[in-house]
């Protein structure tokens, strides 16, 4: 990404981030910390303890009205008219023609819907909307909070120190939330939405904050034994460990859902209505009938594979690309995620890389790479 | 025994007609954890500015460049099992690989440790 400093934004935590010692880069229009002592140990930090992610560069969005969530149905493959109370959703925002314009979260707050989007596509995604949702909805861009995430077996743990109360005396706090689920809180008086749910395969919390609190919020967090700052890169490298796509990378508007292996985030329900945007495209994949399919990768010996290699075949023809790739500090060794041909997209396959004149063996592997740890509802 | 530093964050240490090479303290500071070093195959000819050898961090690969010209005698085997010498030890142990200069009169454009120091801090 080329971006002049000149036009970078600063988020409400940036000298927040600078007076801890980060080291700040440009990143969806915005000035971001990308590490503090270092991607290998914040990695690690976030799957032993917990780690505080600042992605207040992402889109917080109110849609608003009667019947909202039918109406982004139109627009996404997600069963939202079902979405109970408190219940949060992964879906796709989808083109006319079915390709990925991005992925978010979907929650049912009871008395609208709140959406997080992507921050380099969040404007887009805004304009689509407002184009696309009928105008008795109101669509909010709630410029005015900030977005923490709060990742790693001990987040629960971390969160139960801090004095946080329902909204209304009764209802559940924040550590009773299961694994996609949301509620309104209040921190000495201050108003937090919170949600369990995250980008690194852990159980944890993102928690929206107004901005003008954010660095309060943050510091409580952060002078816990448990918590530490963690940067943009070790939120890569979890990630990718976690099996999880980034927009604009493993997803674009030219992949379709199928091909991009999130046939979950298709729901029964939608696809027998088969009335959302592309939804004929979308569906004549179905469940495996793409040409193309997103993939994990191990990759033998020591040297990473990265975004933008070519996946060839025995004669050196280009038959898929890697779209992420980078090094596991957990797994200690290369992983990657790769488009291949259906064909050779079986766990197990063998794969080869061509990456700067030079050919790299992988291995089709299972994602996630390293299990999620997610504080999931027992089934009854 | 000399060394000299580039402006790409290199050091070049010049003993008689070989000289050794690696990167500075400042670049492994500014990649991170290292994770790979793909150094040249002794017997490679490097001319000045080829790509001689790949740094990896856990996020990115980023080349190093040759800053002078020669034959590659000798590169750092001990990276193999543990490119973290490269953050421990950047100016020493940490090493890439080893040339014998074809053309010393390169050695010019290069700085020596009090020029880098200042170019380091003007960054």
């Amino acid at each position: 990404m080329s971006e002049t400093n000149e036009h970078l934004k600063q988020l409400p935590l940036g000298d927040w981030h600078r007076n801890l010692g980060a080291r700040m880069v440009p990143f969806a229009g915005y000035e971001m910390p990308v590490q503090y002592e270092g991607v290998m140990a914040e990695h690690i930090w976030t799957r032993t303890e917990a780690g505080l992610f600042d992605v207040s560069h992402m889109g917080q969005l109110q849609l608003i009205g009667e019947g909202a969530a039918d109406a982004l149905e139109a627009i996404t493959p997600g069963n939202l008219s079902a979405l109970a109370a408190g219940k949060i959703r992964y879906t796709l925002l989808l083109a006319q023609d079915g390709g990925i314009l991005d992925d978010l979260m979907v929650t049912n707050t009871g008395h609208d819907i709140y959406l997080v989007v992507n921050g380099a596509t969040k404007h887009d995604d805004i304009a689509y909307m407002r184009e696309q949702l009928p105008e008795s909805l109101t669509l909010n861009h709630m410029e005015d909070a900030a977005l923490l995430a709060l990742q790693g077996p001990k987040a629960a743990t971390a969160l139960a120190k801090l004095n946080i109360q329902p909204l209304q005396d009764g209802w559940p706090v924040p550590t009773d939330l299961y694994f996609m689920e949301a509620g309104p809180f209040l921190w000495n008086d201050i108003p937090l939405g919170i949600s369990r749910s995250g980008y690194t395969g852990e159980d944890g919390f993102e928690i929206s904050v107004p901005a003008e609190h954010a660095v309060a919020f943050a510091a409580a967090l952060t002078e816990l034994d448990e918590v530490r700052p963690i940067g943009l890169g070790a939120r890569d490298s979890l990630r990718l460990e976690a099996g999880l796509p980034l927009y604009g990378h493993d997803m674009n508007p030219d992949i379709l859902p199928v091909e991009a292996n999130l046939n979950f985030a298709l729901s029964k329900a939608r696809r027998e209505e088969a009335n959302f945007a592309g939804a004929e495209q979308v569906l004549a994949q179905f469940p495996a009938k793409a040409v193309k399919k997103r993939i994990g990768l191990f990759v033998d010996g020591r040297q990473p594979i990265r975004e933008g290699a070519d996946v060839v075949d025995a004669e050196g023809n280009i038959i898929g690309n890697v779209t992420s790739g980078g090094f596991s500090p957990t797994l200690q060794r290369p992983i990657a995620m790769a488009y291949v041909p259906m064909a050779l997209a079986g766990t197990g396959s063998t794969i080869t890389v061509q990456q700067r004149k030079k050919q790299i063996m992988c291995t089709v592997a299972d994602m996630p790479f390293v299990p999620h740890n997610y504080h999931r509802k027992p089934k009854l | 025994m000399s060394r000299y530093f580039s402006d790409e964050h290199e050091w070049i240490e010049v003993e008689g007609d070989t000289a050794t090479v690696g990167i500075t303290d400042y670049a492994q500071e500014q990649l991170g954890d290292i994770v790979f070093v793909e150094t040249p195959d002794v017997g490679a000819t490097l001319d000045q500015g080829d790509d001689a050898a790949v740094v990896e961090s856990v996020k990115a690969a980023s080349d190093v460049y040759a800053a002078v010209s020669g034959e590659v005698i000798e590169v750092n085997e001990a990276l193999e099992d543990e490119p973290a010498l490269v953050n421990s030890s950047a100016e020493e142990d940490g090493w890439f690989f080893r040339v014998t200069l074809s053309d010393k009169s390169e050695l010019d454009d290069l700085m020596d440790a009090k020029a880098y120091k200042a170019f380091v801090d003007n960054l």
